[in-house]
Formats: structure tokens, sequence, C-alpha cells
């Protein structure tokens, strides 16, 4: 692998920038794994990062139905933050936010990993009592989290209109959270797991599992059958049906979730403003985009578009808030599909099937927790059993009832 | 926008229903003797289909009946809808999901015609 650096890059300047290597390779899939990682976004990249650099698993593939990040990674809003309630989570993302620090210089690639601080605003009194409860649990857990005043939340965005139809009463401020390069995160993991040995293999569908005596075999995808002794699948929305061709099902639906941006402009908006109560979010992009999301449509789909009247829910209240981008035009608008557990807690688990994993479950948030994640996950499937962090996320909470419930009591959006 | 058809109203824009989930899931009898595992897969676990799904809508802003309606999950093509109670309508295996039923079935006529012709 080729070290991008200052000097690489005047090197490359020499030649007008022709010869750079690519960043990974794109072999032909071997015969046999010793783990195969069904899904080329960045969980899936980041577990076989890991497997290949902390666990020594080398013999590492990783098999992407369409191109690496195409899914929700790339289509993201990228928030990073770890405010979240629950120990479990707090636990798990903020493992990520620590692994986020330093991943840049790790990778030798630029993420864009920018802490430029993440605000949660409260419009109400519930908001005020939700940020307070959970602004505390976070502080026992050792994450950073501050309340703010509106006229501390004025100062820091000027622009802000706090006496509008959704009145700002105070605000969460996380310092630590900010933003990442999507489509870097993709990248850069690709490049330093393909540098490690793992084969990376775009273009290239898993459509089925040999199982026999409850044991994993093989992987059958559009590119012929390949022998695995492992399987971690990493599949995001399309979980249910990779689940479904192993035999099982998943406690999960998939829900459309969209996304905006704008025309770029010059720099206004210096940290992400978030907003439960009316589920609308914004930040900018370094090239200067407003980036705008809401809530995902309420009905399960596949569509990867997203429904227009959600448009018009995240339009409006983000305008009633920052009247100033009334005349901003947007660029582009687009979906994913988000899978949603019903604690809005990811789920990290064993299967059914020996030799199989699943970590997906992330939904409408999973884009931060990508490292973390990653880590993790490649820990248990290298040792068999889940590590100590993933394990609370394991599938059989849906039995034994240890749900760990986001959903009503931390942010649920990002 | 999505319309959706209420069984009583007729075709109306999809923001006046609400969503109530996969449909025909019953009530499991003799909850006493359900395992923690079957009382699992009662409540959380899903179809989550990507293809055809048989599901439950509500007209909310409407006359607030239930009725249950079947959906291509990819393209959110309605097949049909039909009230509570009723049998499910279902599908061909060939149907791709863009066409409506009677575009489908009217497609399909003009086959046979042409077949006998
Ligand atoms: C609009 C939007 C905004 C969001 N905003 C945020 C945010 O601000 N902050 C945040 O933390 N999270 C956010 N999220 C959530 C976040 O994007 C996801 O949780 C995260 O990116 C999931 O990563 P992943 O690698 O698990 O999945 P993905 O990136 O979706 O990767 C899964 C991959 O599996 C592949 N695949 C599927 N089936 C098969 C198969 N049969 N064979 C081979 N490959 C297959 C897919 O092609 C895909 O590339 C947002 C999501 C959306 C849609
Ligand atoms: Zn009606």
């Amino acid at each position: 692998m080729m070290k991008y650096s200052i000097f690489s890059l005047a090197r490359n300047a020499r030649t007008y920038h022709q010869d750079w290597p690519k960043a990974w390779r794109s072999p032909d899939p071997k015969p046999e794994y010793d783990v195969v990682i069904v899904g080329g976004g960045g969980h899936g990249l980041a577990t076989a990062y890991y497997l290949a650099t902390v666990c020594g698993i080398t013999n590492v593939a990783v098999i992407e139905k369409g191109w690496l990040g195409g899914g929700n990674t790339g289509r993201n809003t990228t928030i990073v933050r770890s405010n979240y309630l629950w120990d479990e989570s707090a636990a798990l993302y903020d493992h990520a936010v620590n692994l986020w620090e330093g991943l840049s210089q790790e990778l030798n690639y630029n993420v864009m990993f920018s802490q430029r601080g993440l605000l949660h605003l409260a419009h109400n009194v519930h908001d005020m009592q939700e940020i307070g409860r959970r602004g505390n649990s976070i502080y026992l857990n050792g994450v950073d989290s501050e309340f703010i005043t509106p006229e501390q939340v004025k100062e820091m965005v000027p622009f802000i209109n706090l006496n509008c139809r959704y009145p700002v009463m105070g605000a969460l401020l996380q310092k630590r959270g900010g933003t990442a390069r999507h489509d870097a995160v993709a990248w850069g993991y690709a490049r330093a797991a393909d540098a490690a040995g793992v084969d990376i293999i775009q273009n290239c569908e898993v459509q089925g599992f040999d199982i026999t005596d409850g044991k994993i075999q093989a992987v059958r995808t559009s590119r012929g059958t390949i022998k695995a002794k492992k399987v971690g699948v990493v599949t995001a929305g399309h979980s249910s049906v990779v689940a479904e061709m192993a035999g099982f099902r998943m406690p999960l639906e998939s829900f459309p979730l969209q996304a905006f941006v704008s025309e770029p402009l010059k720099p206004i908006v210096d940290c992400v403003i978030m907003s439960n109560a009316i589920h609308a979010y914004i930040s900018q992009s370094d090239k200067g985009e407003l980036v705008i999301g809401g809530s995902g449509d309420p009905f399960i789909s596949y569509s990867q578009r997203g429904s227009f009247d959600q448009i018009e829910h995240v339009a409006g209240p983000i305008l009633e808030l920052y009247p100033i981008f009334s005349r901003v035009r947007m660029m582009r608008q687009w979906g994913g599909i988000t899978d949603v557990t019903t604690d809005r807690s990811p789920i990290l688990t064993k299967t059914p099937v020996e030799g199989m994993y699943f970590n997906c479950g992330w939904g409408t948030g999973g884009f931060k927790a990508t490292p973390g994640s990653g880590h993790v996950f490649a820990m248990s499937i290298a040792k068999g059993e889940m590590h100590p962090i993933a394990a609370p996320f394991s599938m059989d909470r849906f039995s034994s009832g240890a749900l760990i419930d986001e959903a009503a009591a931390a942010a649920v959006a990002h | 926008m999505l319309t959706i058809k209420c069984p009583w109203c007729g075709e109306r824009d999809q923001i006046e229903f609400s969503y109530g989930g996969e449909g025909h899931i019953a009530r499991p009898t003799e909850t006493e003797k359900l395992t923690d595992a079957e009382w699992g897969d009662y409540i959380f676990f899903r179809k989550n289909p990507k293809g055809v799904h048989y599901e439950r809508w509500t007209h909310s802003a409407g006359c607030r009946r239930w009725f249950n309606a079947v959906r291509h999950t990819v393209t959110d093509q309605f097949w049909d809808v039909y009230k509570t109670g009723e049998e499910a309508p279902v599908p061909p295996e060939d149907w791709d999901g863009i066409q409506s039923r009677a575009e489908y079935e009217a497609a399909r006529s003009t086959q046979a015609a042409k077949k006998e012709g």
C-alpha cells in the first residue's frame, strides 16, 4: 500500500496525478475463506479490517452486491455522537467515538472527522425533562455533555429563531460530537483492510447459504459458491432478506429514511443542530452544502426513495427555526433503507446457525458507531463468543425481555 | 404522492392513513403455555419481505376504519385492499410490483386474446 503523505502527494504532482496506484485490489473470489463478511458498507469493511489487524485473521473476504458504501454508509447525514441514555449504549457508542478520534491516522486516510459539537434543542417541558434525565445519565457514564441556555444557543447559532412556533428552551451539547466524511470511512477501511490481506469483492450478490447440521459451510453468490468457516452478515436494510436465506427471522422492519442537501453556501452552520421533538436536523458539509434530515417513512419499504410528505415535514420546521434559509435551493434528495428494531438499539449476535453472526438493526443511526461496531463484532467472530460490549445487543434480548430501549428514552434519530 | 384505496371511501392520499404493520398475526391462544421465545416471536419478529406484503392500514383522517392491503415493498404498488375478515387476494407469482392490478389483468387478457386469435 502506498502511504499517503505530503511527500507522496508532491511526488505524484510531478506526474500530473496519473500514476496513483489503485486504493485496493479487485481479486476474484478464492474457493474458501476463514471468514466471509456479507455487505461492504462501513460496518462490514470495519469488521474485516479489525479481523485482519486486531484478531490476526487475514483470510477474509468482504462480499458486496453493489459498490462499497452504496448502502446506508454512503447515504447518511454523517452525524457522530455518543450521548445515549443507557449504560450499554453509552459503552458501545463511546467506544466508537474513542476510535474515531484516531481513525484518520490509523487508516492513513482522511475520514474528515470533525468534532464541531452537537446540539440537541429542547422545545417544550417534556424535552427539557428528557435532556435533563439523559444529560445526567450520560454524564454519570463519563461521556461529555453539557446543558446550555437559549442565550448560549444563540451565541453558537446566531441565525436561529428562538421564539418561533418551536421555542428553544434549552439544549444539550456534546462537544465531542460532530461529523465525518461517509465515503471516506468506507474507502479508508477498504484500503487498509485490503493492505492487511482482505479480499474485497464488489458486484457479487449473496443469494443463499449452504448449511449442514445447523452449521454454516458456504456462501452461494452470483459469482459461485465460496466456502466459509464463519460468516458475518452486515447488510443493514436487507438483513431480513439475508436471514430468510439462512432460514430464520430477525426482529427487524425496513423503513426508508431520506435526506437532502442544498446548493453549496459559504460557511454558516459550524456545529450539528438536532431537534427531536420536530424531527429535523441540520449541519453543513465541508463543501458548503446544508445537510438536512428528518424522520423515516411510517411504513416498511425497500423503495430506497422516501415519501414526498416527509420532505414537507422536514422543510417546515427547518425554515421556522432558521428563516435565513428560506431562499436556499435544495440540490439533491435521496433515501436509504434502514433496519429498525423495536427498541431502536442494534443487534450484534450469534444466530440459530452455528458460525453465522449478524450485525444489523442500526436503523437510522449507525454511521456514528462504525468503528466501534466493526471492532467488537470482529472480536466476537474471532473468539466465537460475543465481546462484552456487544453481548447485551444479542438477539436473545427479544425473548428474555432485556431490551435496550433507546426509542422512547434517548434521541431516536441519528 | 402515494395513494391508497380505502375499501369504504375510495382512493385517498397516503397521509390520510396510518400504517398498522404486518397483517394476519393472530394473538396466540393458551398464552400461559407460551415459552419466552414464542412470546418474543409474536411480539417482535416480522417477515419484513422484499416483495409482496400483507399489511394493515387505518384510514385515520377519514372513516377511521381498519382494513388490509397487499403491497409490493420495492415499488410501493398496491395489488389490492380488502376488508378485515375477508380472504386475502393473492397476487400471481409473476407480478413484478410495477403494474397495478388493473394494468396486469388488462395485459393478461390482451395476451390471451392474441393467443386465441
Ligand atoms: C438518510 C439517512 C441518514 C442517516 N443519518 C445518520 C447519521 O446522521 N448518523 C448516523 O450515525 N447514522 C445515520 N444513518 C444510519 C447509517 O447510515 C447506518 O446505520 C449505517 O451506515 C449502516 O452501515 P452498514 O455498513 O451496516 O450498512 P450499509 O452501508 O447499508 O451496508 C450494507 C451493505 O450490504 C450490501 N448487501 C445487502 N444485501 C446483500 C447481499 N445479498 N449480498 C451482498 N451484499 C449485500 C448492501 O449493498 C450494502 O452495501 C442514516 C441513514 C440514512 C438512510
Ligand atoms: Zn375510509
